[in-house]
């Protein structure tokens, strides 16, 4: 086997008193394209927040391209996709301006060159936005900013992808947009971590799944199609038709 | 045009067109992280440094400079630590801080209620020629981050979660715009008061924000507006002899109302564009989802 891209050992991990994570094992070798499956709350948001560092973890060994997580600084190779349901922030930007973000592992200073600016346009153009351009972000729809989220991913050419739910609240013809940028993306070699809540139009693509139930993981072999995504551990449908363009979470004078 | 003959108002026009640049540049960063109130609680936090500066017999200004930036720091901190507590935690540091300004001030030998009111309301024709030296040395600074660094601030005002695995260093940058925010407070404290300071750093943001669609133009007009209003201000309050923060702050209010007016046929007019494109290249369905189009865009 060839080196992991993505390794978790004995990874625990609190959220105010309550475990989340209760000793995860996890690896993804390159190339593989790998699903994070289980209920609400068992845990598989946080376990792909743990290996960008963005939640602390307790115990355990986290490794990116075999390189320790708090030492890891190559961050040019990762492309991540948040779990969001828009692009938009308190004031206007075009869709180039957010997806131009995505470069700036790659850019130094923050100075984009012509070749950054020529990686923006390919990333719009891999997720079929390259004609909303210079729209606003608050003119798109559900699927449409999701889009531009992934092509913000995408900006930095990354080797691996990390996608937290990147198919929630999508309409259907965005999800075999996104479905087709995936296959692209994995054909030319680059390695996927995805959280999902269902295989969808996806799980031709999917090598291998890893299903999260309190915490710990219950399976992590070939996707379970034999039993059915319905027959999941507590599994519970979500329409990807649901309410777009809702707030992200923040609340309070200052948070 | 005699105004110009003054030197008060020389210096007063100097520091009303540094205001109008620095307050709108620093605050799109704050409204795009919605914390557009954050401007208002340093503002209160910057009291105690006018206090403290009457009462060490320092300069007022740079005291204020000093607090205040401590105050940001801590209130940075307090988000990053604070979880759910965090806003009653700011909350005493708003009160705390202007109570301590009234205190100082009153113990302070050469303070009055009168000096406090200068620095709480703006007070342009006492802008003195070292505040103007200040004024200039921490507006280059607001402007050199702001513009300097704009790729990344927009990075991390926009996703600050997205933003951390750029490998841009999150904490740094939101500790910079703190104290950047900080620095403002009190370059426009002297020309339109602590109290109103917000209101400059908010509102012509919020007035670019009606006709502009990119995160650039935002910036460009927000600028253009907030120069325009301190130096109308000014002027105006020199003629009529009306106090010049609340002008400057009642013309940004007006400048939001008639773009507010000038938006909606803007939008109009945009859908019908987009419509129409969309029609040429479809000819297949051009009534129904055109004009849902349309529709959805008009709100915007």
């Amino acid at each position: 086997m060839t080196e992991p891209v993505v390794s978790l050992r004995g990874v625990r991990a609190d959220l105010g008193s309550r475990p989340v994570l209760r000793g995860i094992d996890l690896t993804v070798h390159r190339g593989e394209v790998v699903a994070l499956l289980g209920a609400n709350g068992s845990g598989k948001s946080t376990a792909v927040r743990s290996v960008i560092g963005q939640v602390q973890t307790g115990a355990g060994a986290i490794e990116l391209f075999g390189t320790d997580r708090r030492r890891f600084r190559d961050w040019h190779r990762v492309g991540y996709v948040p779990q969001r349901t828009t692009a938009a922030g308190g004031v206007p930007a075009t869709v180039t301006e957010v997806v131009s973000s995505g470069r700036l592992s790659r850019a130094r200073f923050g100075v984009l060159r012509k070749a950054d600016h020529a990686a923006v346009r390919r990333a719009l153009d891999l997720v079929g936005m390259a004609d909303r351009a210079k729209d606003s972000v608050d003119a798109l729809s559900g699927g449409q900013h999701q889009r531009v989220l992934i092509a913000r991913a995408l900006a930095c050419e990354p080797e691996l992808l990390i996608m937290d739910e990147p198919m929630a609240g999508v309409d259907l013809a965005s999800q075999e947009v996104l479905a087709h940028t995936l296959t692209e993306q994995v054909s030319q070699g680059t390695t996927v971590l995805l959280v999902l809540h269902e295989l969808g139009p996806l799980e031709p693509l999917i090598d291998r799944a890893v299903v999260l139930r309190d915490g710990c993981v219950v399976h992590d072999g070939p996707p379970p199609k034999a039993v059915g995504q319905h027959a999941l551990p507590g599994h519970d449908h979500v329409h990807p038709h649901a309410p777009a363009g809702a707030e992200p979470i923040r609340t309070g004078l200052l948070s | 045009m005699d105004f110009l003959d003054y030197a008060f108002m020389q210096r007063a026009l100097l520091a009303a067109v540094l205001v109008g640049i620095t307050a709108p540049a620093v605050g799109i960063y704050l409204v795009q992280r919605r914390q557009a109130l954050m401007g208002d609680g340093i503002g209160h936090v910057a009291m105690t440094g006018v206090g403290l500066g009457f009462l060490l017999t320092w300069s007022p200004v740079w005291m204020a400079t000093l607090v205040s930036v401590l105050g940001a720091v801590l209130m940075e901190l307090i988000r990053w630590y604070g979880k759910t507590r965090g806003d009653i935690a700011l909350a005493m540091l708003f009160y705390g801080g202007m109570a301590g300004g009234v205190m100082f001030i009153n113990l302070a030998p050469t303070g009055s209620n009168a000096n406090l009111t200068s620095y709480l309301f703006g007070s342009l024709s006492t802008v003195s020629q070292s505040d103007v030296t200040a004024i200039c040395v921490l507006a280059a600074f607001v402007v050199l981050v702001t513009l300097g660094l704009r790729r990344q601030l927009f990075a991390v005002s926009q996703d600050e979660e997205f933003a951390r695995v750029t490998g841009l260093p999150v904490r740094v940058l939101n500790l910079l715009t703190a104290v950047t925010a900080a620095v403002t407070v009190t370059v426009a404290m002297r020309v339109v008061g602590l109290l109103l300071v917000s209101a400059l750093m908010v509102v012509p943001v919020a007035a670019a924000q009606q006709i502009a669609r990119s995160f650039a133009a935002t910036f460009v007009i927000a600028v253009a507006i907030g120069v325009s209003v301190t130096i109308g201000g000014t002027v105006t309050s020199y003629y009529q002899d009306v106090p010049p923060g609340a002008t400057i702050v009642l013309l940004t209010l007006g400048a939001f109302i008639a773009l507010t007016a000038l938006a909606a046929p803007l939008a109009r007019r945009r859908a019908r564009a987009r419509a129409a494109a969309d029609g040429a290249t479809d000819p297949g369905d051009c009534t129904i989802p055109g004009s849902r189009r349309a529709a959805d865009e008009v709100g915007v």
